[in-house]
């Protein structure tokens, strides 16, 4: 059934960047294309374009829903879209597959002009810098000087803080939802080990897999299996799977008996068909170098000094990827270099992945916080 | 003294126009306990100040987002450790002193973050509120709306008792306003106000 209030039905566009791009890493990729999808009308004064940036497993597709393809609703279509808290009626909402994605913008599926052959392994790491710098030139590309608001959750929600670092005159508003200016060593641990599966699948060849016809698909199974046992709670799993048992006895075998299991093993299946562990690998070593504090000896007051868009920081009670705490520590910058910040810790028992959940309270303060968003 | 406020704010909410008229224009300004940010708003609109409310229940968060202040989710009485020293020209606590656990460490974060400190509770010495107690019952009137088995107010004080905390916590009072009903009282201030106004600062 069609959500009345969904943007309906939408369609992909591209655009080459051909203006090299200098990446972290000291290497430059000469172009690059981006896929991306947009909502609402930009306004005459081009003044009410909103980026929304996507997390680790996100892509462009944020709201809407493909003509040819049932239930294809975007990621984010509970918070994008006609009188929803991110209002398209009022807002132009951008959606972009970052740089080194596997949903059409470049990356290491993608074909390498310079030897007709997949990228694989070749392909360079990117930053959450890189990826700025690249959705500031699709903002060129479509005209957008100044944004009223980036939003993004985690991954996104860094994306969303560099944002205003680098291009402080060109964000009005930052939404950083579950997010952090660093990852702890707890986190890059979770990251490593989901590499490590990866990278240890005999179908890895090294990354150069497209060459040899085939996936590493049991290593990107188990990684998003880790990664989705580590965006929920405890309670939540309890609360949706507790002990049950698939076939209600015990079968004192090792094949799928807890419902959990079951669960955990589908969710592996299905990302493993749909996306590319190389690009896996990038997102996670994306998330695992965020850190602005850095090049300040580690003050992250410091870091926000250039900084100059307004702040709602959220994060959620049983979030512990990315804990309240962290969202605390951008606040503490916030606070100290005196910029209009808001902050709400969130009542949830979805872990992680709140801030996909489509739960009132939430979604009023976004809406709420959005409505005071000038166009 | 100029005065730019909305005639219907002051009407409803004189204890407002009491805070302002103390606060200078442009300040840096921290509110306690800001409830749904109508103070903060409204010293934001009339005094040009700029600020944060913090606040822990979730309506009143909300209702902050839409007043559009900026509002710092956090419990009060596990101190104010997001704030630096000496960051606020006027911390602010108004009408919330009476339903804080830790009022004398909550009185010492707000010297330590502030150049000055503002707050305003409701006079228990109240002659009604006195008569109430003679007449053998815990006061309910407009300012004190609870009974005393709901009631959010754990620490009650009169005027003398609020000067006595001030000495103990080196707080040297620099401004003290007593109200009843949007009227100033200077005749037995501590019989005859509802609501106090004190403005201190920390004694070197």
């Amino acid at each position: 059934m069609q959500d009345s209030k969904s943007v309906g039905v939408v369609t992909p566009q591209y655009v080459t960047i051909d203006k090299p791009l200098q990446l972290k890493s000291g290497l430059l990729l000469d172009s690059y294309h981006l896929v991306y999808e947009t909502y609402g009308q930009l306004n005459a004064a081009r003044s009410n374009a909103v980026l929304i940036c996507h997390a680790l497993s996100g892509n462009h597709h944020v709201a809407g829903v493909y003509a040819d393809k049932e239930k294809s609703y975007g990621w984010w279509d509970n918070m994008v879209g006609p009188g929803k808290p991110i209002d398209t009626n009022r807002f132009f909402v951008i959606g972009v597959n970052n740089l080194g994605g596997c949903h059409g913008s470049t990356g290491p599926a993608s074909i390498d002009t310079k030897t007709g052959k997949h990228y694989g392994a070749s392909f360079p790491i990117v930053t959450v810098e890189d990826w700025v710098e690249t959705q500031a030139q699709l903002a060129e590309h479509l005209g957008i000087e100044q944004f009223a608001a980036i939003v993004g959750g985690s991954l996104g929600g860094m994306q969303a803080m560099q944002w205003t670092l680098d291009y402080p005159e060109k964000v009005r508003h930052a939404l950083v939802i579950a997010a952090a200016a660093k990852l702890t060593a707890q986190n890059i641990a979770f990251n490593d080990v989901a590499r490590q599966a990866i990278m240890t699948d005999q179908e890895f060849y090294g990354g150069n897999y497209y060459a040899y016809d085939t996936l590493p698909r049991r290593g990107l199974r188990l990684a998003r299996m880790l990664g989705h046992i580590t965006y929920l709670s405890d309670d939540s799993m309890a609360a949706k799977f507790g002990r049950s048992l698939r076939n209600g006895d015990l079968s004192f075998g090792f094949d799928v008996e807890f419902e959990i299991e079951s669960y955990l093993r589908y969710q592996g299946d299905k990302f493993a068909d749909l996306f590319d562990a190389n690009s896996y690998l990038l997102m996670t070593k994306a998330l695992d170098y965020f850190d602005p504090a850095n090049a300040y000896g580690g003050d992250l007051s410091a870091a926000f000094q250039v900084a100059k868009a307004n702040y709602l920081i959220l994060s959620f009670t049983t979030d512990w990827r990315f804990s309240p705490e962290r969202s605390r520590e951008i606040v503490k910058a916030l606070l100290d270099n005196k910029i209009n910040v808001s902050y709400a810790e969130i009542t949830s028992s979805h872990g992680h992945d709140s801030f996909l959940m489509e739960t009132q309270y939430y979604h009023q303060l976004v809406r709420a916080y959005m409505d005071n968003v000038s166009t | 003294m100029t005065d730019t406020t909305a005639p219907s704010t002051i009407a409803l909410r004189p204890d407002f126009a009491a805070i302002a008229e103390w606060i200078k224009p442009g300040a840096k300004i921290l509110d306690l306990g800001c409830g749904d940010g109508s103070l903060l708003r409204y010293l934001r609109d009339t005094r040009n100040v700029f600020g944060y409310g913090v606040e822990i229940d979730d309506d009143n968060l909300l209702s902050c987002f839409c007043n559009g202040i900026n509002v710092i989710q956090n419990d009060l009485e596990t101190g104010l450790s997001s704030f630096e020293s000496d960051s606020f020209d006027y911390v602010i606590l108004s009408q919330t002193l009476q339903a804080t656990r830790h009022t004398e460490g909550i009185i010492q974060e707000m010297l330590r973050v502030g150049k000055e400190g503002i707050v305003s509770f409701p006079n228990f010495g109240y002659w009604k509120n006195r008569m109430q107690v003679i007449s053998g019952h815990m006061p309910v009137s407009k300012n004190l709306p609870y009974h005393w088995y709901d009631t959010p107010n754990i620490h009650l004080c009169t005027l003398g008792d609020f000067e006595a905390l001030c000495q103990q916590c080196d707080a040297r009072i620099l401004e003290r306003r007593v109200m009843n009903g949007g009227h100033p009282v200077n005749f037995l201030p501590n019989l005859m106000g509802m609501l106090a106004f004190y403005r201190f600062e920390r004694r070197e």
